[in-house]
């Protein structure tokens, strides 16, 4: 996976689709792009990780969220809670199209572990003190990447296209971890659902705020950027009028249905929490 | 995973559920508690088919000493005999302290 | 001489808090007489796609949930049992454990301070059920940050298996942290590594050089880790119980943005970098 450079990335792709600009941030590594820009009648800060073949940390050259990509993801999230502590809090909107994290001997010595959690925290600091923040996945959205690059987020969106993709461990490293054929493996997550690497079974799970059809993700039209930012904006509206945490991701019909046992697990805990 | 299913005649009642063991590499895990019918009822699950016969012989053996009107679970994952009936053993007698 | 006879005594008297599962470990860290588990085996709550997979479940799906007191104060635990399916986080041992956090900051918002302990044995999501394990742990994530304002949230990791994968950002996102050297911390396992960047970047059977990496003595020594314990039931009881007396720490670690970024670009990636040579640039003087 590792060194695996695309010429431009989605994630490089949709910043600039619904910026206008590159995002690259003076004296901030090039793998981390960020940038405001109008959305509706207000501003949003975009954020987006891409690959970087100068990465100064070689395991994070292909899109990985490696140390410098998490510290400075949530830098530049923190920057945007302080900016707006006494105004309008501006959505934040995390274009996701992370590999995986980075793997590597370096990355786990500094503390990769943690590095994610401060990006994942300042997501969800950011969700809590009132932005709304809303993941759009317009590529891999992998593992630990994902947790510190777009789970936090109020509402999760997707582009319905053969590369987005969400999964806890690239096939390949999952086939030898669970001892079964990558073609298996594949078998088994249209069965067994969680499984699964596409993303419209993955929008069985209840997860998604919306999975979006007919754009296309690689070189999308005006017309299907503007369709975006209307589902944008809609995310942000419906994450301003509902509760900050992730409950959301339990109420759906999909939920109800293939997430049964995360409910059921809340119910029965919460009655004999309250007689404990 | 194979489940197995076994009932026994009981004389005791049982005073109280317990649980023990864990569900891990040569181990189990067994649920034990009073029956509602008077009678014993096994229920397994385990990692390992084709030794239902063997199942029998060790429960066989356990209820020709034991009485208990018992509704046992079993969640097994390669569990010798031997374990198997260390942790039956082990069951009934929290269940009676 | 006269003062390593107390340290015989208590060596012969010391109970391994790796050697105890899940549920006794629980019951190691409370307040004696009040333990009481909720979504216990009897509740039957296991998972349902590892049967749909022809693996065996177990009947608390390998976290146990309990509250009692810790130094008198009402307090919930949440233990993950590392013998079964190796700690690994599905969708319902998740669900319990985000729930318990849920539920312990409700009670802070009405005025009960109840304290919150993750006994964190894991190697991260349980790939059986891949998505639902990540959403999970992201669940988890969510309430620790949104309890940790109210109250510590205490994790220990006291080995064997370690706390790996999500559930290490899981426990960088704790308040206090208490390891054993026994404990190991990192986001990605020495054999994911090795897979995914080869041997000549990490030999996962050199098992010298993954304790130097991430090791509970080395996290600790670097300030990843905040309290370093041995591997005794009631040292770590005590230590939870301090972690409490401690408070809220002035800025969680996972907030420390500016300093661990000043720390980064300090660190020159083409030059060799282990952990002794790391201790010394972050020491932070052993808090323990």
């Amino acid at each position: 996976m590792n060194g695996e450079c695309r010429v431009e990335s989605r994630g490089q792709i949709w910043f600039q689709a619904l910026t206008g600009r590159n995002g690259l941030v003076p004296g901030g590594p090039a793998s981390v792009r960020r940038g405001d820009a109008p959305l509706g009648k207000e501003t949003a800060r975009f954020l987006a990780v891409v690959p970087d073949p100068q990465n100064r940390f070689p395991r994070a050259r292909g899109g990985e969220v490696g140390l410098q990509e998490a510290w400075t993801l949530a830098k530049y999230v923190r920057e945007t809670i302080d900016a707006d502590a006494n105004g309008t809090r501006r959505p934040i909107i995390a274009l996701v199209d992370v590999t995986s994290q980075a793997y590597g001997r370096r990355e786990e010595l500094l503390g990769i572990h943690l590095a994610c959690a401060a990006a994942a925290d300042a997501y969800a600091t950011a969700r809590l003190a009132g932005h709304p923040v809303i993941a759009l996945l317009v590529g891999r959205a992998m593992s630990g990447a994902f947790l510190a690059h777009g789970y936090q987020a109020n509402r999760i969106l997707a582009l319905d296209d053969p590369g987005v993709l969400v999964h806890a461990m690239g096939k390949e490293a999952a086939a030898r971890v669970t001892l079964r054929g990558v073609a298996e493996l594949e078998e088994l997550g249209e069965t067994i659902l969680p499984m699964s690497y596409d993303i419209r079974t993955y929008a069985k799970l209840g997860l998604l705020h919306k999975l979006i059809e007919g754009v296309n993700a690689d070189a999308p039209s005006a017309g299907e950027v503007e369709r975006i930012r209307g589902e944008l904006i809609a995310a942000v509206s419906d994450a301003r009028s509902s509760p900050n945490d992730l409950r959301s991701r339990l109420s759906s019909a999909a939920a109800e249905e293939n997430r049964a046992a995360s409910i059921e697990v809340r119910r029965r805990l919460t009655e004999q929490w309250s007689v404990a | 995973m194979e489940m197995i299913k076994l009932d026994y005649p009981a004389e005791e009642t049982v005073p109280r559920r317990v649980h023990v063991g864990v569900v891990g590499s040569g181990d189990l895990e067994v649920l034990l508690e009073p029956s509602n019918d008077g009678q014993a009822h096994v229920s397994i699950r385990t990692s390992v088919d084709g030794y239902g016969a063997i199942w029998k012989n060790v429960l066989d053996r356990f209820f020709s000493r034991y009485k208990g009107a018992a509704a046992i679970e079993i969640n097994d994952f390669g569990a010798t005999p031997g374990i198997v009936a260390l942790r039956l053993q082990q069951a009934v007698e929290e269940s009676q302290s | 001489m006269s003062a390593a006879v107390p340290d015989l005594e208590r060596f012969l008297k010391r109970r391994s808090f790796i050697e105890l599962s899940a549920r006794d470990r629980a019951e190691a860290l409370l307040d004696p007489g009040g333990y009481h588990e909720l979504l216990g085996p009897f509740d039957r709550l296991h998972s349902p796609w590892l049967p749909m997979q022809g693996i065996v479940p177990q009947e608390d799906d390998g976290v146990i949930v309990a509250r009692g007191r810790i130094d008198g104060q009402p307090a919930v635990i949440a233990a993950i049992e590392s013998a079964f399916q190796g700690g690994s986080m599905g969708e319902v041992g998740g669900s319990k454990i985000a729930c318990a956090l849920e539920l312990a900051r409700q009670d802070h918002e009405q005025g009960i301070p109840t304290r919150p302990v993750l006994l964190l044995e894991t190697g991260g999501v349980r790939l059986q059920e891949a998505n639902l394990g990540l959403a999970v742990i992201a669940e988890i994530q969510a309430a620790i940050v949104a309890l940790r304002r109210h109250v510590p949230v205490v994790a220990v990791i006291s080995g064997m298996v370690g706390c790996f994968g999500g559930m290490s950002l899981a426990a960088a996102l704790c308040s206090h942290l208490i390891v054993t050297r026994q404990a190991r911390l990192g986001m990605n396992g020495p054999e994911v590594i090795e897979q995914e960047a080869g041997i000549e970047e990490l030999d996962s059977s050199d098992r010298q050089l993954i304790w130097s990496l991430i090791g509970g003595e080395q996290r600790h020594a670097v300030g990843l880790a905040d309290t370093l314990v041995e591997d005794d039931a009631v040292a770590i009881a005590e230590a939870v119980r301090d972690a409490f007396r401690r408070g809220l720490p002035k800025q969680p670690r996972s907030e420390q943005v500016k300093l661990f970024l000043e720390r980064l670009a300090a660190i020159d990636p083409s030059q060799p970098l282990d952990g002794k040579a790391l201790r010394a640039l972050w020491d932070q003087g052993a808090t323990a």
